[in-house]
């Protein structure tokens, strides 16, 4: 008997007009799993997160999660479906109009019907784990570097321990050091929850840092997939080619040719 | 992809096409949000927060528009009617015209202006850095959140409104006509409210209430679905106040027409 994976796609597509970006994704996260996807700008790295999440529907295809299909469910069960899910957005995506820690709070009070005191004490708690002071909860978030703001948007993205967390470009934009910081304050929390996490990114440090498995994607396809020791000698080029961050090999820029 | 743009009825088509997609997909977008009205949660603090922003914010805009428009009204009929020796209609048309057409037209074209766009560039800046995608992933539904209490607090606050936008710019013309063309203040008031009915005010907070919905609706669907950085959430902008005017003008039309169009 086999141990049901938490997230299962299968020849899952998706095209934006006459774009194929995703051209039959088939991958497999287990419960408890810490998946990094890697892979070039414009890959389909963001839409396939999104295809799982419901925030895009596929054109084909079946997505699982714990079992469940979720490529055709009604507004409540996707509700349901989601307060599993826990994302930390690549911008952080920070509520602007909200303090920092309502922001932290947001799934508990929005979601969950926490009252506020409870869910400001849990906010405040958060922001801990990542390294912040409880002052900071009263600040806005436009008040705050990015890499606070990072820091603000994982706080919010654990707050109501979900089972499964995304992490879209976790370190983009951030200096090595603050990056650093991040990925192990990625690796301590999901630790904690005991959490499945898919990560997607370009930054190979990170990627070596919060991963068990690598997968690559390249133009809508995942072509390699195996442990964070093998990436080094897949015997893949284009895994090569990406790790070794080199402009020649089979992987070709879309640039503008002569 | 581009189709030859030399032929002029490709252009055409294309055009059409296009629009009616629009059409299509604002319809949808609509339809949505109202089912989501019926569906709860409805987020009550953010339905009076906004209509404290739409409503308090508008009252000085609002207020003076109609001020200034009852105000040369006033005058321009005054003028017309002396060369038939009727300035006595100045009172009656003044009301007439303010309260059917221009003060929930005037009203609604400035509140729009002010909020139309207002709530494209927010929705537009919460949908190009994901925190409308954030708000679903906490189990928020984002319609609920952020159209239903805009287009809520909209078709509450415009008739209010345009209820004192009336009553200023009658005002307007009162003082215009007191002050300046020597009308009796008494008669003035008292010919004002025999020409009022009680179908002028009731189509004009009707066409208030239309206008506060497409007002909202613009603001939120342009930018709900805007896209593609700073200049998406510009061209979002300017899209739903452009749009929010012209709809509003035509909404005006047919319920003018509807209500009044069988009076001769």
């Amino acid at each position: 008997m086999s141990i049901q994976p938490m997230i299962e796609m299968n020849g899952v597509t998706k095209a934006f007009g006459p774009k194929k970006v995703l051209r039959g994704i088939d991958l497999k996260v287990d419960k408890g799993q810490s998946l990094v996807i890697i892979g070039g700008s414009g890959t389909g790295k963001s839409v396939m997160l999104k295809c799982i999440l419901g925030l895009l529907s596929p054109d084909a295809g079946s997505i699982k999660v714990d079992g469940t299909e979720v490529t055709k469910l009604s507004a409540r069960d996707r509700k349901k479906i989601l307060s599993k899910f826990g994302m930390l957005f690549q911008g952080a995506a920070l509520f602007d109009s909200l303090p920092v820690w309502k922001n932290v709070a947001f799934g508990l009070i929005q979601g969950k019907g926490m009252n506020k005191a409870e869910a400001r004490e849990i906010a405040i708690e958060k922001l801990r784990r990542v390294g912040l002071t409880p002052d900071v909860g009263d600040l806005s978030p436009a008040e705050l570097s990015g890499g606070m703001q990072k820091r603000v948007g994982l706080a919010r993205a654990i707050a109501s321990e979900p089972e499964v967390i995304f992490f879209d470009e976790p370190t983009t934009g951030l200096d090595p050091i603050m990056s650093d910081v991040i990925n192990d304050l990625i690796v301590e929390c999901v630790q904690d929850l005991g959490a499945t996490t898919l990560s997607i990114t370009h930054d190979m440090a990170s990627a070596r840092k919060i991963a068990d498995r690598v997968a690559m994607i390249y133009e809508g396809k995942i072509i390699w997939e195996g442990g964070k020791q093998e990436v080094d000698h897949s015997g893949n080029d284009y895994v090569d080619q990406f790790i070794h961050g080199s402009a020649h090999g089979p992987i070709q820029m879309q640039l503008l040719k002569p | 992809m581009e189709a030859p743009v030399s032929n002029p009825l490709a252009i055409i088509g294309r055009v059409f096409l296009n629009s009616l997609a629009e059409i299509g997909r604002l319809s949808q977008f609509a339809g949505m949000s109202i089912a989501h009205i019926l569906r709860p949660p409805i987020y009550w603090r953010l339905a009076l927060q906004q209509m404290w922003l739409i409503g308090y914010n508008s009252l000085p805009v609002v207020g003076l528009t109609a001020l200034f428009t009852g105000a040369a009204l006033a005058q321009q009929i005054y003028v017309g009617g002396s060369r038939f020796n009727a300035e006595s209609v100045v009172p009656g048309v003044v009301v007439i015209a303010i309260v059917r057409e221009l003060g929930p037209v005037l009203g609604g074209l400035m509140v729009a202006g002010r909020v139309s766009s207002a709530m494209a560039a927010e929705l537009g800046t919460m949908r190009v850095t994901e925190q409308i995608d954030a708000l679903t992933t906490l189990s928020t539904d984002p319609i609920n959140y952020l159209v239903v209490p805009r287009l809520l607090a909209a078709v509450v606050t415009l008739p209010l409104l345009v209820l004192v936008a009336n009553i200023i710019g009658v005002l307007g013309g009162f003082m215009i006509g007191t002050e300046r063309l020597g009308l009796n203040a008494g008669t003035y008031l008292q010919v004002t409210a025999d020409f009022l009915e009680r179908a002028d005010v009731i189509s004009s907070l009707v066409k208030a209430g239309v206008f506060g919905f497409i007002i909202a609706l613009m603001g939120s669907y342009h930018g709900y679905n805007s896209r593609g950085g700073a200049q998406g959430v510009g061209k979002a902008t300017t899209n739903a106040v452009v749009s929010a005017f012209i709809l509003i003008l035509l909404a005006n039309l047919i319920i003018t027409v509807i209500v009044f169009g069988d009076q001769t």
